[in-house]
C-alpha cells in the first residue's frame, strides 16, 4: 500500500515522457557515462561533472516537456530575434579566445551561436507555420534569408563547425517545408562533385602556397590534413591519425574496458570532448560501434514518428528538423573522428562532455517530449 | 505551390519526406559502418602494429666494453666514469636550440656539439636520453645543480668512456674508440645481419646498433670489434604520448664485451718506446716459439683518448700535417730496404739452395765489378779472405754481391718469400703491407710494359746486400728472424693472445698452433746463427753488445733513404729526413733461442750505434730482467 502510493505520487516525473524515447536515450547515457569514466581514468571529479550536467539537462528536458506547444510557438520569434541580436552583438564587441570571435560578456560569458542551434529550426517552422496556408515559392526565399543571417555571423566569427551544424537545422525545415525536388538536387549534385574534386585533385590544391577563396588558411589546412593525415602527422594531423589508431586497432570486439592504450596513455586527444567516440571504438570495438550507430537510428527513428504524429505544421517541422540535428551531430562527429570529415568542434550527443552541448540538447528532447504530448491521437 | 491545398495531402507529404529522411539516415549510418569496418578489421593489423609502437618505446643499456690486458695483467684499456649532461626530450619546456643556449651560460658547449645535438634530437624518441657535453668536470657538475631546477629534463648521468691510462703508450697497437660514423653503422648493420639468427627481429637489431655508443677505429680497437664491443641491453617501456615513462614491460640485460689479454709486455713496450727518446721508427719483439708479439713499437705516438669523444680539429690536423707522422703504424706500414740485416737470409737462402757451402770463401777486393759497373764494399780496401760466417759477422758487401750474381733473382726471391719477407704475415689489426719482394714477375707486374718491366741482371747485384728494390716492414723482418731462429716453425704473430668471456670465462686462444714449417736444414741455421753471433763478438755489434752475459746472434744495417748518385755520404751535410735508417734485427739467447727483434731507427745513421743499443737494453731486460739507469722505473697506473 505505501509503496504504490509513492509510485502513484511521484508518477508526474515521467508522466507525458515518451518512453520508448526515454529508454533510447538512457541507454545512450549509460554508454556514455561508461566510456566516460574509462576516459577520465578514474578521476571521479571530472565524471561528477559530467553527472551534474546530465543532471542539468534533464531537468531543462523536464521542464521543456511541461510546456505547451503553444507557447514554443509564441516564442520562436523572440528567441530567434534575441539570438540574431546577441550574434550581432559579438559581431561588434565579443570576446576573442584563440582567434575567434565567439563570446559575448552580459555579466556571464555565454556563446550566442549556440542558442541558434534551437532557434533556427524554431523561427523557420513557424514561419511556415504562419504561411502555411498560402504557401508560395518566394516563401523559401524568405526562409533562406532567416537562415543564411546568422549563419554568416557564425561562419565570420569563424566558427565553421557551429554555422554548419546551424544551417543544417534551418536546412531540414526547409526541405521539409516541401521545397521542390527541382531546387534540392543542385544542392546534394554540387555537394558530391564539390567533395569528388576535391578529393581527386587533392594533391594540387594543397600544395604549398595555394590559398582558397572564402576559406581561412585553418580550415584549408584542415581539409588537407583530412585528405592525406600523414603531410602533418605530429600538427593538425596528430588527432585525426591517433584517432584511426584508436578505431582501428579496438578491431571487432576492442581492448575491453579500460584497457584501451590510445586512451589511457593520452594518444586519443580531447577524449573526454569531441573524441570521446575514439574511446568508446577502442574499448568495444566494431560490435560496439554497430550497438551505438543502432541506438541512435533508433533515437532518430522514433525522433522522426513523432514528428510525423505532430499535432500542427510548426511541431511537425520542429519535431523533425530537431531530431535530424541529433543526427547531423552523430554523424559529424563519428565521421570526423573517423577521419572521414574534416576535424569540426561537433560533440557526439548525449556522450561527450560539455554542459552547453548538453544543455542544448535536453532543450531539443524537451521539445520533442513536449511534440509527442501533444501528439494526435487519431490518425488519419 | 497552389493556394489552397487539402490539409490531408500536405502531411501525406511530409510523411514522405520524413521517409526519405529515414533513408537518408540509414544510408549514412551504413557508410559510417562501412568505414568502421574498414579500419577496424580490414585494417586492423595495421593500426594494431601502430597502437603498439605508439605505446612501446625501447631504451638501450650500453654494454660495458671488455677491458685490454697485458700479458702481465696490467690494464692498458679500460672503461672510466665520466659526468654527461643528458637531455631527455620528452621532458623539456623550451624548444632544444633554446635549451642549449640557456645551458651554455652555466655549463659550456660547444657549438659543434650544440649542432651535432640538434641533428640527433630530430631522429630519436622523446624518451631517449641524449648526451649533449661529457666529461664534465666536479666544478661544472655543482654549478649544474645548483640551477638544475631551471631546468627540467635535464640531468647529469653518469656514462662509461674509454680510457687509456697509460695515455701515448703502445698507442699504434691499442688503437682507440671513437663515435660511431655513419660508415661505421652500415658495417655494423652488415656483420650484426651476419652473426644475428634468423629469429632475431629487425627492430632489435636497429636497437642494438642504436646503443653502441662507440666503436674501435683502428688497432686492436678495431680488429677485435666484435669480441670487445658486447651485447646491448633493452628495456620496453610504456609510454604515454608526452613519453612519460609508465611502466616496464621487459628488461634485456646487456652483455658485457669480451676482454682481451695482450701478448704484449707493456713494461717492454714502455722501456723501448723510452729508449728511442725523440727519434722516430719502429720496432718488433717476437716469442719465437709462440708468435706472441711483445712489443710493437712505433715511434713517435699520439694520445688515443683524445679521440673517445670526438677530436677536437685543430688537433686532428696537426697529428695530420705533422712531418714526423705520429699517425703513421711504422711497423705495420712503414717499408724499408733493410740494408745488411737482409744478408744473413741471403747466407741461408745459399745454403738451402746449395749455392754456397760455409766453409767456401771468396778474397774481396773491397770492390765487384759486373760488366762496366762498380760495387762497392764499405770497406776501401777490403776484407781480405771471407768465408760465409765471416761475411755475416763483418757485413761483407762483395761476398754478397757475388752470390746475388751467382744465384739470380728468382731465387733469392722463392727463398724469402719463404720466410715471409714481402708477404702479409697476418699479424691481427688491419691495414698491414706487403713491401716490395723484388723478383722478375715482380718487375713486371709493376712496370707494365715489357721493356721497362724488364728485369736487368745488374739490378740482382744491390738486391744481395738489401739495398735496391727490397722494402719490407719490421714486422715482416722480425717474423722471418723468427722463423729462422723457431729452425723454421712459423707462428702467426699476434699481439691478441687469449679472448675471455667476463661470465663464462672461457678462454679462447688466437694462435693455438704453428700456421706452416719452413724446411730448413739444422746445421745451415747453426751455420748462420753462428755468422750473427760472431757479429756481436767481433764484427759490427760488438761494441752495443760488450760485455754481454749470454749470445746474441744479430746483424746490423744502414739503409739508404736517398740516392746520393755516386758522392760520399756525410751525415752532417745531409737534411734529417735523408739521413740513412739504422737497422737491426736479432736473438737471444742464441743457443735457446726465445726472443727475436727487428728494430729501424730512422733517419740515425749506423744501425751499430743507433738500434743495437735498444736491442741490448730489451733483450737484457727480457733475459735478465735488468731495467736500464737513466730509464725512469715502470708504474702501474691507478
Amino acid at each position: 500500500m505505501e509503496k504504490r502510493s509513492l509510485i502513484k505520487r511521484i508518477r508526474f516525473l515521467w508522466a507525458g515522457l515518451d518512453p520508448n524515447l526515454s529508454f533510447i536515450l538512457l541507454a545512450l547515457i549509460v554508454v556514455g557515462n561508461v566510456t566516460f569514466l574509462s576516459a577520465s581514468s578514474g578521476t571521479v571529479i571530472t565524471w561528477v561533472e559530467q553527472l551534474r550536467n546530465l543532471m542539468i539537462a534533464f531537468i531543462i528536458m523536464w521542464f521543456t516537456s511541461r510546456v505547451p506547444v503553444k507557447w514554443l510557438e509564441k516564442a520562436s520569434v523572440w528567441i530567434y530575434s534575441i539570438g540574431l541580436g546577441l550574434l550581432i552583438a559579438v559581431a561588434l564587441f565579443g570576446l576573442i579566445k584563440k582567434g575567434a570571435r565567439r563570446w559575448l560578456n552580459i555579466g556571464m560569458v555565454i556563446q550566442p551561436s549556440e542558442i541558434m542551434k534551437i532557434a533556427m529550426p524554431m523561427m523557420l517552422s513557424w514561419y511556415f507555420y504562419k504561411r502555411e496556408e498560402n504557401t508560395k515559392l518566394w516563401d523559401f526565399g524568405v526562409a533562406f534569408l532567416f537562415l543564411l543571417l546568422p549563419t554568416i555571423l557564425i561562419a565570420r566569427q569563424p566558427d565553421l563547425g557551429t554555422a554548419i551544424l546551424v544551417f543544417a537545422a534551418g536546412f531540414y525545415v526547409i526541405i521539409l517545408a516541401g521545397l521542390p525536388w527541382k531546387f534540392i538536387l543542385p544542392f546534394i549534385g554540387l555537394g558530391v562533385i564539390g567533395i569528388l574534386l576535391i578529393v581527386i585533385f587533392g594533391d594540387t590544391i594543397c600544395a604549398k602556397g595555394v590559398t582558397w577563396p572564402i576559406l581561412k588558411s585553418y580550415q584549408q589546412h584542415r581539409v588537407c590534413t583530412l585528405l592525406d593525415p600523414t603531410t602533418d602527422p605530429l600538427g593538425k594531423g596528430f588527432h585525426t591519425i591517433q584517432s584511426m589508431i584508436a578505431i582501428g586497432s579496438g578491431g571487432l570486439l576492442g581492448k575491453g574496458w579500460l584497457k584501451g592504450t590510445q586512451t589511457h596513455l593520452d594518444f586519443i586527444p580531447e577524449k573526454h570532448t569531441d573524441f570521446i567516440f575514439a574511446v568508446y571504438s577502442e574499448e568495444f570495438g566494431l560490435v560496439g560501434n554497430f550497438v551505438l550507430l543502432i541506438l541512435f537510428l533508433l533515437l532518430i527513428q522514433r525522433g522522426l514518428k513523432i514528428a510525423a504524429s505532430a499535432p500542427n505544421l510548426y511541431t511537425r517541422l520542429l519535431g523533425g528538423s530537431v531530431t535530424l540535428i541529433f543526427f547531423t551531430y552523430a554523424f559529424v562527429n563519428m565521421a570526423m573522428v573517423s577521419g572521414l570529415l574534416p576535424v569540426v568542434g561537433v560533440p557526439l550527443p548525449f556522450i561527450s562532455y560539455g554542459g552547453t552541448a548538453l544543455t542544448t540538447l535536453g532543450l531539443g528532447v524537451g521539445i520533442l517530449m513536449s511534440i509527442h504530448r501533444h501528439r494526435r491521437l487519431v490518425q488519419t | 505551390m497552389s493556394n489552397k491545398i487539402d490539409p490531408a495531402i500536405r502531411l501525406d507529404n511530409f510523411q514522405k519526406r520524413i521517409q526519405i529522411a529515414v533513408w537518408f539516415v540509414i544510408i549514412c549510418l551504413s557508410l559510417l559502418f562501412l568505414r568502421f569496418f574498414w579500419l577496424q578489421v580490414i585494417m586492423h593489423k595495421k593500426y594494431s602494429t601502430a597502437s603498439e609502437s605508439n605505446r612501446i618505446a625501447i631504451i638501450t643499456t650500453p654494454a660495458q666494453r671488455g677491458l685490454i690486458i697485458d700479458r702481465n695483467g696490467v690494464v692498458i684499456a679500460n672503461n672510466m666514469p665520466s659526468y654527461s649532461l643528458e637531455i631527455t626530450p620528452a621532458e623539456i619546456n623550451l624548444p632544444p636550440a633554446e635549451l642549449i643556449d640557456a645551458l651554455d651560460k652555466v655549463i659550456r658547449i660547444p657549438s659543434r656539439d650544440k649542432q651535432q645535438f640538434l641533428r640527433t634530437i630530430q631522429n630519436s624518441k622523446k624518451t631517449e636520453n641524449l648526451s649533449i657535453r661529457n666529461f664534465l668536470s666536479d666544478e661544472e657538475v655543482s654549478r649544474f645543480y645548483a640551477r638544475r631546477f631551471e631546468f627540467p629534463g635535464v640531468d647529469v648521468q653518469v656514462r662509461y668512456f674509454r680510457e687509456y691510462p697509460y695515455q701515448q703508450l703502445g698507442s699504434h697497437l691499442l688503437g682507440y674508440t671513437g663515435k660511431v660514423s655513419i660508415k661505421d653503422k652500415e658495417k655494423l648493420l652488415a656483420e650484426l645481419e651476419e652473426d644475428a639468427d634468423e629469429n632475431t627481429p629487425d627492430d632489435l637489431k636497429a636497437i642494438r646498433i642504436k646503443g653502441i655508443q662507440s666503436v674501435g677505429k683502428i688497432g686492436i680497437e678495431q680488429s677485435y670489434e666484435k669480441y670487445l664491443r658486447g651485447i646491448v641491453g633493452s628495456n620496453q617501456v610504456e609510454i604515454t604520448a608526452g613519453g612519460r615513462v609508465v611502466r616496464n614491460l621487459s628488461v634485456t640485460p646487456s652483455i658485457p664485451g669480451s676482454n682481451l689479454t695482450l701478448a704484449v709486455d707493456i713494461k717492454l713496450q714502455y722501456l723501448i718506446e723510452q729508449l728511442y727518446e725523440k727519434r722516430r721508427g719502429a720496432a718488433v719483439v717476437i716469442e719465437v716459439a709462440t708468435g706472441d708479439v711483445l712489443s710493437f713499437v712505433s715511434m713517435p705516438t699520439f694520445n688515443p683518448n683524445a679521440f673517445v669523444d670526438g677530436i677536437d680539429s685543430d688537433l686532428w690536423k696537426q697529428l695530420n700535417e705533422s712531418p714526423e707522422k705520429p699517425l703513421f703504424n711504422r711497423p705495420l706500414r712503414g717499408t724499408y730496404p733493410p740494408g745488411s740485416t737482409f744478408k744473413p737470409f741471403m747466407a741461408l737462402a745459399a745454403l738451402e739452395g746449395e749455392f754456397r757451402t760455409a766453409s767456401q770463401a771468396i778474397s774481396d777486393p773491397g770492390y765487384f765489378q759486373f760488366g762496366n759497373n762498380i760495387f762497392r764494399d764499405d770497406a776501401k780496401n777490403g776484407h781480405g779472405l771471407v768465408n760465409m760466417q765471416s761475411s755475416i759477422a763483418l757485413s761483407c758487401d762483395t761476398y754478397y754481391y757475388m752470390l746475388a750474381r751467382d744465384m739470380g733473382i728468382d731465387a733469392i726471391a722463392k727463398f724469402m718469400e719463404k720466410v715471409s719477407l714481402g708477404q702479409l704475415t697476418g699479424i691481427d689489426i688491419n691495414g698491414e703491407v706487403k713491401g716490395i719482394l723484388p723478383s722478375k714477375e715482380w718487375k713486371r707486374n709493376y712496370f707494365k710494359d715489357p721493356i721497362k718491366g724488364k728485369w736487368i741482371d745488374g739490378e740482382t747485384i744491390s738486391i744481395g746486400i738489401g739495398q735496391g728494390y727490397n722494402s719490407y716492414t719490421i714486422l715482416q723482418l722480425a717474423q722471418a728472424t723468427a722463423i729462422v731462429a723457431n729452425n723454421g716453425k712459423v707462428m702467426k704473430p699476434h699481439l691478441v693472445k687469449v679472448i675471455e668471456d667476463p661470465i663464462t670465462h672461457e678462454k679462447i686462444l688466437t694462435v693455438p698452433s704453428e700456421s706452416r714449417v719452413v724446411d730448413l736444414k739444422p746445421e745451415n741455421i747453426k751455420t748462420i746463427t753462428d755468422g750473427m753471433i760472431g757479429v756481436n763478438q767481433i764484427g759490427t755489434g760488438q761494441v752495443p753488445f760488450a760485455g754481454v752475459s749470454y749470445l746474441v746472434a744479430g746483424k746490423t744495417g744502414t739503409a739508404q733513404v736517398f740516392s746520393l748518385a755516386g758522392k760520399n755520404y756525410n751525415a752532417s751535410q745531409v737534411s734529417e729526413f735523408k739521413r740513412d735508417h739504422a737497422l737491426y734485427i736479432g736473438f737471444a739467447p742464441a743457443d735457446n733461442p726465445k726472443y727475436a727483434m727487428a728494430i729501424v731507427v730512422e733517419n740515425a745513421g749506423f744501425g751499430a750505434t743507433a738500434a743495437a743499443p735498444i736491442v741490448r737494453q730489451a733483450f737484457d731486460y727480457l733475459i735478465l730482467n735488468k731495467w736500464p739507469g737513466g730509464i725512469p722505473e715502470w708504474k702501474n697506473a691507478h
